[in-house]
């Protein structure tokens, strides 16, 4: 008889599509998975214990640094936790200015999950597509704050800056253009045959493991769960917009696929409507020159363009936190990794790491 | 002396002259995928070494020659140099089997016309498929002796993908033979001539399946398995570097165009022009290899082409494809032409 032995390939943390330092130590039988265990920690700099000991409007900054695809949403959850422990209203034009930069956000980090997705699955030119539009968000956003990246858009009480002149009309240029591109993708991928037969039936997870395994935003829309905490748990203004949340049906790489590409979608409705509605008036909460919150407990969380993002802060009523723990989408939703890769093919734990959506930046904080 | 002319020196400089411009092609090709896909992809590519980048593939050439040789330790050590020259050398000696054009007298520089190929082969498309297939030896020595896990996979993928693909290219192939009655080339295309009509007009199936054949045994996209980056780093040269790793870069580059080549001589009409029995053709200037290279590069654009528009096939639905619909087509096809050449006589 001939000798099986399980091979053991050591994925990562360098390699080209593990998105950042993710290791994955593959047992494999030829080419088909046995086990998948992921490696973390390549990237961890103990943001959450720097958290403890900067008062709270410097921490701003450093949540920039966990989902640096998004950093604006990463704010907002920041920023709404330490107001829910000031108890502190939001003026309503910054919650629309809050809403707007969030849903640009959620574009531009859905546009990078596309770029590198497909080129995984080995589909190059809508790489260069989505950064071309990408790109014209980034000038949106460095109009707005001066950054293109980590932004720092939001401060605690409201938001930094007012809008600046002419930026409402630049937002209108590019919804149109980017209606119109958001085609170009979908004619690209959509109906490839090769792209369907890569996506459809590969990473199913059932709605129930969804659940369990506590997975949230575009994973578990997939699966067919409604929860978006736009709806589940509102907050700023998104009770007055009218936005649909899409959900797939079978739970497999497609149809996370077709859900990404409806929600930016509804974010440019959302966009649209925000244009329509914003009201003038102040940009910032009154009476927060000097924060100090009393000693309390909160857990606050906005729905960021990888799912739930959520911000759990104690404070001892002295001017720094005394403790800050992060919920970020990507870490949870990395542990549904394993069981969705067992049995699949190694071209497919690309396939699959793509579709979690994952950034080590807020699995290591 | 007049023996010694005909049969030593004239070959030798056909095949100086043939070599150099079929490595001036491999290296253009790098520069015209480079700009096509950028073209393609609303960037703009390499356009500063030279006048719109033109010396592009000089700068890398004299890069690659720079660059560290990098061997593992833990590699076979021959069997690593030997890689990379056994997929570039099979691919170049299949160029003196192409012909590349009619016999010629170059616009009046020679008294006596000369054909525009090395030799000519009364079984040359057998020994074309055979050095084809000698590139797979490069392939998987080269995976294997890297010792590194993701080479051996990749190599694993090729040997798999490469000896898959060719059984139903040569099914295909065989069909042309049934129309052409020859397996030399320059016959091929003579048979064409006689015919007036490329071969791939009633052999477009034929021509399909070799065309998807032969991009999956050229490693190139949707077929990239070996090598697919995202996958396997690099796949079977990931331990490769320098003038080694150039030469699996030319030896791709090359494949691609003995596909073109043979592609262009089988199904479309090599050195002739487009319908050859029409009048207007003798009416125009006649530059000797025009149609050929022409018809070679449209083959390259269509590879870079799918490369721009499509993702990845899977393995094991790569594998369903070349048995479960190219083979059972190609045979097919073989049996349909074959009835339809009784038929006729």
């Amino acid at each position: 008889m001939l000798d099986v032995q399980e091979l053991e390939l050591n994925m990562g943390p360098q390699h080209p599509a593990t998105h950042g330092v993710l290791r994955l130590i593959l047992k494999v039988d030829g080419e088909r998975i046995i086990d998948a265990k992921p490696v973390i920690g390549y990237l961890h700099r103990g943001t959450e214990k720097l958290f403890e000991n900067q008062t709270y409007p410097m921490n701003v900054p450093h949540t920039d640094r966990l989902d640096y695809i998004a950093a604006a949403t990463n704010n907002h959850s920041y920023c709404g936790a330490v107001e829910k422990l000031l108890g502190v209203e939001v003026p309503r034009r910054a919650k629309f200015i809050r809403v707007m930069l969030d849903e640009l956000q959620r574009i531009s980090s859905h546009l990078v999950w596309l770029a590198t997705h497909a080129l995984d699955i080995g589909a190059m030119t809508p790489f260069f597509y989505t950064f071309r539009e990408r790109e014209l968000i980034l000038d949106l956003f460095e109009e707005y704050c001066g950054a293109r990246l980590t932004l720092n858009c939001m401060t605690i009480g409201g938001v930094p800056e007012d809008l600046p002149e002419g930026w409402i009309e630049k937002l209108k240029e590019f919804i149109e253009i980017f209606e119109e591109k958001i085609w170009d993708y979908e004619n690209l991928l959509t109906d490839n045959r090769i792209w369907k037969k890569r996506t459809i039936g590969v990473g199913v997870i059932s709605p129930e493991d969804a659940i369990n395994y506590g997975l949230t935003g575009p994973p578990l829309r997939g699966s067919g769960i409604k929860y978006d905490v736009r709806r589940a748990i509102p907050y700023e203004v998104y009770p007055e917009l009218d936005f649909e949340i899409p959900i797939g049906k079978n739970g497999d790489t497609y149809d996370r696929y077709l859900v990404r590409m409806e929600e930016m979608r509804q974010s440019v409705k959302i966009l649209k409507q925000c244009i329509e509605k914003i009201p003038d008036g102040e940009i910032q909460a009154k009476g927060l020159k000097f924060i100090k919150p009393k000693p309390a407990e909160v857990y606050f969380s906005v729905e960021a363009p990888k799912g739930e993002l959520g911000f759990h802060i104690i404070s001892d009523g002295s001017p720094k936190p005394y403790r800050v723990k992060v919920r970020p989408p990507s870490f949870i939703n990395l542990q549904a990794l394993p069981s969705m890769v067992k049995g699949h093919l190694i071209a497919d734990v690309v396939a699959i790491i793509g579709t979690l959506d994952i950034v080590l930046g807020e699995i290591d904080r | 002396m007049n023996i010694l002319f005909l049969y030593v020196i004239i070959p030798a400089i056909k095949g100086i002259v043939i070599l150099s411009i079929v490595l001036f092609l491999v290296a253009y090709a790098t520069y015209i995928e480079r700009r096509v896909l950028a073209f393609m992809q609303a960037r703009l590519g390499p356009n500063l070494a030279g006048p719109q980048g033109i010396l592009q593939p000089i700068a890398d050439g004299v890069k690659l020659l720079a660059k560290e040789d990098i061997i593992p330790s833990s590699s076979q050590k021959f069997l690593h140099f030997l890689a990379p020259i056994l997929i570039l050398v099979p691919a170049l000696v299949i160029f003196g089997l192409v012909p590349f054009g009619d016999a010629s007298n170059l616009f009046g520089l020679l008294k006596n016309p000369i054909t525009l190929y090395i030799t000519d082969v009364n079984v040359a498309i057998l020994l074309v498929v055979g050095f084809a297939s000698l590139g797979v030896y490069g392939l998987i020595l080269g995976g294997w002796s890297s010792n590194s896990k993701y080479s051996f996979i990749g190599a694993l993928r090729s040997a798999a993908q490469v000896v898959s693909y060719e059984v139903p290219q040569v099914i295909a192939i065989a069909s042309v033979l049934l129309l052409s009655s020859s397996l030399s080339l320059v016959k091929i295309v003579e048979a064409q001539k006689e015919m007036g009509l490329w071969f791939i007009f009633p052999g477009f199936l034929a021509f399909f399946i070799y065309l998807v054949c032969g991009i999956a045994e050229t490693n190139r996209l949707p077929f990239d398995l070996p090598e697919a980056e995202s996958e396997l780093v690099a796949g079977y040269h990931t331990e490769y570097s320098g003038m080694k790793f150039a030469f699996f870069f030319m030896g791709e580059y090359a494949n691609m165009i003995v596909v073109s080549s043979v592609a262009t001589v089988l199904f479309l009409g090599g050195w002739l022009p487009p319908f050859p029995s029409l009048k207007i053709w003798h009416s125009l200037p006649q530059i000797p290899v025009f149609w050929f290279f022409a018809k070679v590069l449209l083959f390259l654009f269509i590879y870079i082409w799918l490369r721009a528009t499509f993702p990845r096939y899977r393995f094991d639905q790569l594998m369903d494809l070349a048995w479960k619909w190219l083979l059972p087509l190609s045979i097919l096809n073989l049996v349909l032409v074959a009835f339809i050449k009784w038929g006729i006589k």
